[in-house]
């Protein structure tokens, strides 16, 4: 038997629990047997197997939190912090927060904002300024860019004096107060903005909440990011069922054997299963090449970077984890529970359905949540097999983070993304156990 | 095929429902594994292609050649990339090893307290997707320098290898009979001397697979790097990713075999492992 050692079903479970229960009644009687003495001696004894079980743990309980809580933290954190604008343009919006909201504001913030603009173009920062409002209102990012240009060339006297009037000359969108409601939303250290973008929500001008107008994509991303994992689970289940119930019914030497086939990708690199997903699938690949030899079709189908091959080969690379802990619980089932239920009239399929099926529920749930939590939160293969209809949440944070540079958002995105996985997570420990996660 | 036999009171339905049975968990294998094989003879394709050429199909001896093994051997890049999977799998796994083998001895003992709530903490680097890990270290792990450079990549696959080593080591220790700690207590041994010459020594498959499992973490690891590592750090599965993003060459084909190569390898040690340990603990082989 490859993998007997790791899973402890929770039938045996709910037996350890049983006698614990028992040795600690035996336990209690003894204590009032002892001598006072004999009892405390007895108390600082486990006190100090207490002591001794915490040291052993607390290394690496430091060196989690510091490496890994931490991290994770920050994101968070991110999430709400956005400290850039407010720190380019201080001043501004010191004065800007006094305006009622009413009209544009007065002078004496325009000038500000002129005299602002013309050090940012000569520090070469005014970029970011751009970025940043054009995530509040898509399009200020060209009437920042073209103002700051202009602004740069005024000399500092006359930007003094006059800097209201030329930023209303730079660009007509500075007379609409929406700009500046952008601005001062912007300019915000902490704000929620990117937490109700990630749920496609916004603030307008009086501050209530309502759905975003410009584009609602990520609740779509999410549902999306969830049906495709729940496509995946399916997948695994209806081909690893058959596979586990063949496997935990063969002969040991078969099994043995058979195991490693299921092993084996298990321990190959996820990278090169991703390799020979993309060597099978594309354009002129091993699965066109057979299809059109074989006459099925006389022009090679387009299978690589589409959703198809997304699911197929996040199915392949998850399938192990289905598979191990089915066969596990499949083993440990008296076969003749089934050949009961036949002898006493019933039908195999009903036998199968009321008889067997129920039984393997724990190694069911088992892997199916374990291959949902993996897959809902996957990045490597959907980011290369999956062309634009194949990308999974995981792939826009990404995006965020590395070329749209939004950090806020992805951060943002990662947390909902995080609670989703972690209540899946409460589940699995739930019904399955953070401790029997089996490993081969 | 060998002929079944079959219990008298099987009915036609049940008996095809046996060989339907057979036959899908052929399938099924053979979708296990067949995209694992066919990646090895195509690395050995003299075109630069990702297919069978005629000549292969037919065995040409023409057809095949090492070209792209000798390309991954005199590319710097990817010769780089080797040393610095090395070095970054060799040091997060012993990091990972030592601590994580330390906790689950902790762990196992009846009186730790909170034993669910930290093997819950403990266990999450394996659940939390990579994604959210590799965005939060970006950002963390830059403040204290630890950003492109060997050291942050180290912590950083030490703490995705550390569930692996505590499962694996926790499942070993609950089989472990205590009282031969304490027999050697009793013999006058001192509880050290008693925890390396006995508890160690039954331990230890269990933190050798452990290791091998945070190994194969930290060497096939990708997202992470993607986002702390300089281009000093990249390793094999970054080269492959980029490579696979950017110009898809057969060269990434040798480099999968001799990953496959290093997979089967892995899996007949740690089999040999279990055989070692199941007789340490006196269990019966075929049972």
């Amino acid at each position: 038997m490859l993998c007997s050692h790791c899973y402890i079903s929770n039938i045996s479970l709910k037996i350890k629990i049983m006698s614990d229960i028992q040795s600690n009644e035996r336990i209690r009687s003894k204590v009032i047997l002892l001598s006072k003495k004999e009892a405390n001696f007895a108390k600082k004894e486990i006190r100090r197997s207490k002591m001794t079980a915490f040291f052993m743990v607390t290394p690496l309980l430091v060196f989690l939190l510091f490496a890994f809580v931490a991290p994770i933290g920050t994101m968070l954190h991110r999430g709400f912090y956005s400290p850039v604008v407010a720190s380019l343009i201080p001043d501004t919006l010191d004065k800007l927060n006094q305006w009622s909201g009413e009209g544009i504001p007065n002078d004496d913030v325009l000038t500000s904002l002129a005299i602002d603009f013309k050090r940012l173009a000569n520090e070469r920062q005014s970029g970011k300024i751009a970025a940043a409002l054009n995530r509040n209102m898509p399009g200020a990012s060209s009437v920042v860019k073209s103002t700051a240009r202009k602004m740069r060339r005024v000399d500092d006297a006359e930007l003094k004096a006059n800097g209201a009037e030329l930023l209303l000359n730079a660009h007509e969108k500075w007379s609409n107060t929406k700009i500046w409601f952008a601005l001062r939303k912007a300019g915000e250290t902490y704000s929620d903005t990117h937490y109700l973008k990630a749920l496609d929500l916004e603030r307008n001008s009086l501050g209530e909440l309502q759905v975003r107008e410009a584009s609602q994509i990520y609740i779509q991303l999410y549902s999306k990011t969830l049906k495709l994992a729940l496509y995946i689970t399916l997948a695994c289940l209806i081909i690893g069922y058959p596979l586990a119930f063949y496997l935990a019914n063969a002969p040991a030497k078969t099994a043995n054997l058979l195991m490693i086939f299921v092993l084996l990708p298990f321990w190959t690199s996820l990278l090169v299963r991703t390799t020979s997903w993309i060597a099978l699938l594309q354009t002129n690949g091993v699965v066109n090449s057979f299809l059109m030899s074989i006459g099925v079709t006389s022009s090679p189908l387009e299978m690589l970077y589409t959703e198809f091959s997304t699911i197929i080969a996040m199915t392949h690379i998850l399938l192990p984890f289905m598979i191990l802990p089915l066969y596990s619980v499949m083993k440990g089932i008296d076969p003749s529970y089934f050949r009961a239920a036949l002898s006493m009239g019933a039908r195999p399929i009903s036998a199968f359905l009321k008889v067997y099926l129920p039984n393997t529920l724990p190694g069911l749930s088992a892997g199916a949540l374990l291959v949902f939590i993996i897959s809902v939160g996957y990045y490597i293969t959907p980011a290369l097999v999956g062309g634009t209809d194949g990308q999974m949440i995981s792939n826009i944070i990404a995006f965020h983070m590395q070329q749209s540079n939004n950090w806020g958002l992805a951060a943002a995105l990662g947390t909902l993304l995080l609670l989703l996985i972690l209540s899946l997570y409460w589940l699995y420990d739930r019904f399955v156990g953070a401790s029997n996660i089996k490993l081969g | 095929m060998k002929k079944q036999k079959f219990p008298a009171y099987y009915s036609i339905w049940h008996k095809l429902g046996h060989y339907g049975l057979q036959y899908s968990a052929n399938l099924v294998l053979a979708f296990l594994i067949l995209p694992i094989l066919v990646i090895i003879p195509l690395s050995f394709n003299v075109e630069p292609y990702f297919t069978f050429t005629e000549g292969m199909v037919t065995f040409d001896p023409d057809a095949y050649s090492l070209r792209w093994y000798e390309g991954m051997i005199n590319d710097p890049n990817w010769r780089l990339a080797i040393k610095n999977s090395l070095i970054i799998g060799v040091f997060a796994t012993l990091i990972a090893t030592i601590l994580g083998t330390m906790a689950a001895v902790g762990l196992s003992s009846k009186n730790m307290p909170y034993k669910r709530l930290v093997m819950a903490l403990l266990l999450s680097p394996m659940i939390v997707p990579l994604i959210i890990i590799a965005a939060g270290m970006f950002f963390f792990y830059a403040k204290f320098g630890l950003a492109g450079n060997y050291a942050g990549l180290i912590i950083a696959h030490a703490v995705l290898g550390i569930p692996f080593v505590i499962i694996t080591v926790t499942a070993t220790l609950t089989s472990f009979d205590r009282s031969l700690y304490f027999a050697g207590l009793s013999m006058g041994a001192s509880p050290l001397k008693s925890f390396f010459d006995i508890v160690v020594p039954m331990i230890r498959p269990g933190v050798i697979s452990g290791a091998m499992f945070a190994f194969v973490t930290s060497f096939d690891e990708v997202v992470v790097v993607l986002f702390l590592a300089g281009p000093g750090q990249r390793t094999i599965p970054r080269q492959m990713f980029s490579g696979l993003r950017e110009q898809i060459n057969p060269t990434i084909l040798a480099v999968a075999t001799v990953l496959i190569a290093i997979a089967v390898m892995f899996l007949i040690t740690l089999e040999l492992l279990r055989r070692r340990s199941d007789r340490l603990r006196g269990l019966d082989e075929h049972a």
